[in-house]
């Protein structure tokens, strides 16, 4: 069998909502094919559905930064391995037994129940959101005024971080995710964000609140090291992708008027349209990555010991194999539950049924109360978020009748 | 039909609760998996097989 190799990561989308057609082509030729690395690795892309779930769930993998070939040089500059090594409490990036340990302290937090059970206040978020956005008259940027605010304050209030501190993360943590910073002004935001959360972890430890942080240094389990980098893993983690979600998949539906029919004339379909947008918009631009600690075979192709697998969720979304009939169109009523927007195997996402509540309800109040909500500028004149490691839009421009 | 689960596996993703809270639950202390139910009803065998193809470690068996 003769391999298939791609010299570096077609990156560059021909339509917002859809994966590059260069890596569909890819996958539709070979679920697993040979990729570049940045350092002339000969590694391996794997875009096929099967494929991606058979390296996440392999404990044969490890998500430590410092063993992965660095996938690419075009963003950050060329790495070298020793300055991306883990700092302890990152536990997505850590493999078992740390992994487990640390992520244990936190499951408990994150358990359908316990996310069902706030429900209600999120309700209230979104709603005081809607009205703010009502509040603005008949036009606003919905990312600016909607998408973001509503699970930055969430996740704020979960860990207890004033929400009126945003500032000393948020541009922070956008910089960890841009993909144009370069590598030493990542690590300048990472190290300031981190700074805050000691300070943050310090002060809870003297004035504990009822608060995720603050039941977590309770337990006496984590270092406080540790426990900052939880909480900052926590606090990037739960309200960029949830929010990118938000206002992408806004854009989606308003760009799908059927589609969003379906949702207004039958309200009961929202649990799985909020499956079928992660399947289809995936939301991570491409990611994640393993390495190989030791030869495995996946789907028949020999992964020697250190090679890495650059694995392509939002191309495994689209993967006619896994979802039949036509998985490029946006169908809220298909069966989309099996999607790996949300990660496979050990690492996959802590915070996955939170974020389907806040999408749940956000979407369903924001087109309740603003039922003729449109874009309010041509779609082309949407900015995209191609720059960024999470995919969506910088702003949403949209209007109704006042 | 039978169904086990492993706790030490399970990474309290809580997709086997989304999938069939009469069959599953999560422990309040790790979150991980607790099997309500040992043999499902013909009305629950469906889902449990969607949750033994859904969980992300491997934790659930169904035969
Ligand atoms: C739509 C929203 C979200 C998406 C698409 C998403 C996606 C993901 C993905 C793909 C992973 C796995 C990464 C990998 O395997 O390398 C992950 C892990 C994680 N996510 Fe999310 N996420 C979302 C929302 C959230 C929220 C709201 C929280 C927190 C409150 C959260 C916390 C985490 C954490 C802590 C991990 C690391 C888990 C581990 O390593 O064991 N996420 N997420
Ligand atoms: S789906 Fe699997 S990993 Fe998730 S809670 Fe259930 S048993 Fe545990």
């Amino acid at each position: 069998m003769t391999e298939l190799i791609s010299d570096e990561l077609p990156i560059t989308r021909q339509h917002p909502f859809d994966p590059p057609a260069e890596v569909t082509e890819i996958r539709d030729k070979a679920r697993m094919s040979r990729l570049r690395f940045a350092d002339g690795h000969l590694g391996w892309l794997a875009t096929g559905h099967h494929q991606v779930r058979e390296v996440l769930a392999s404990p044969k993998f490890t998500n430590d930064p410092a063993r992965h070939h660095q996938s690419d040089a075009r963003f950050q500059g060329e790495v070298p391995p020793e300055r991306r090594k883990v700092e302890p409490g990152m536990f997505l990036s850590q493999d078992p037994p740390d992994h487990t340990r640390l992520r244990r302290m936190l499951q408990g937090q994150f358990t359908v129940r316990r996310m069902n059970q706030l429900a209600e206040w999120i309700g209230t978020i979104v709603d005081d959101q809607l009205a703010h956005l009502r509040s603005l008259g008949g036009r606003a940027d919905l990312v600016k005024e909607f998408a973001m605010p509503v699970p930055s304050l969430v996740i704020c209030a979960i860990l207890g971080v004033d929400y009126d501190e945003r500032h000393r993360f948020q541009e922070d943590t956008a910089k960890m995710l841009s993909l144009d910073s370069t590598f030493d002004e990542a690590m300048a935001a990472i190290q300031r964000v981190q700074a805050f959360m000691r300070e943050l972890i310090a002060r809870k430890k003297e004035n504990p609140g009822d608060d995720m942080i603050s039941d977590l240094i309770a337990t006496g389990e984590p270092t406080d090291e540790e426990a900052s980098n939880m909480a900052m893993l926590l606090l990037l983690a739960g309200h960029e992708t949830t929010a990118n979600m938000l206002g992408l998949g806004t854009f989606t539906l308003l760009q799908h008027p059927d589609q969003l029919k379906v949702l207004k004339d039958e309200p009961e379909v929202i649990d799985n349209a909020v499956e079928e947008l992660m399947r289809y918009l995936s939301i991570i631009h491409f990611g994640p990555v393993r390495t190989a600690t030791e030869d495995v075979e996946i789907d028949g192709h020999l992964i020697k010991a250190g090679d890495t697998v650059l694995m392509h969720v939002p191309a495994a979304n689209r993967d006619p194999e896994k979802f039949p009939g036509n998985p490029d169109e946006l169908d809220l009523r298909r069966p989309a539950s099996g999607h790996v927007a949300f990660g496979h195997g050990i690492h996959q996402c802590l915070g996955q049924q939170l974020a389907r509540i806040e999408m749940r309800i956000g979407f369903s109040r924001l087109f309740q109360e603003f039922p003729d909500l449109r874009l309010d500028v041509d779609p082309e004149e949407v900015p995209l978020r191609t720059d960024m490691g999470i995919y969506g839009v910088h702003s949403l421009p949209v209007a109704w009748s006042a | 039909m039978k169904i086990s689960v492993d706790q030490s596996r399970c990474c309290g993703s809580g997709m086997c609760v989304l999938t069939d809270p009469d069959l599953f639950d999560q422990n309040e202390e790790d979150g991980t998996v607790v099997l309500l139910v040992e043999h499902p009803g013909p009305g629950h065998e469906a889902t449990a097989k969607e949750a033994a193809s859904l969980c992300p470690a491997g934790a659930i068996t169904v035969s």
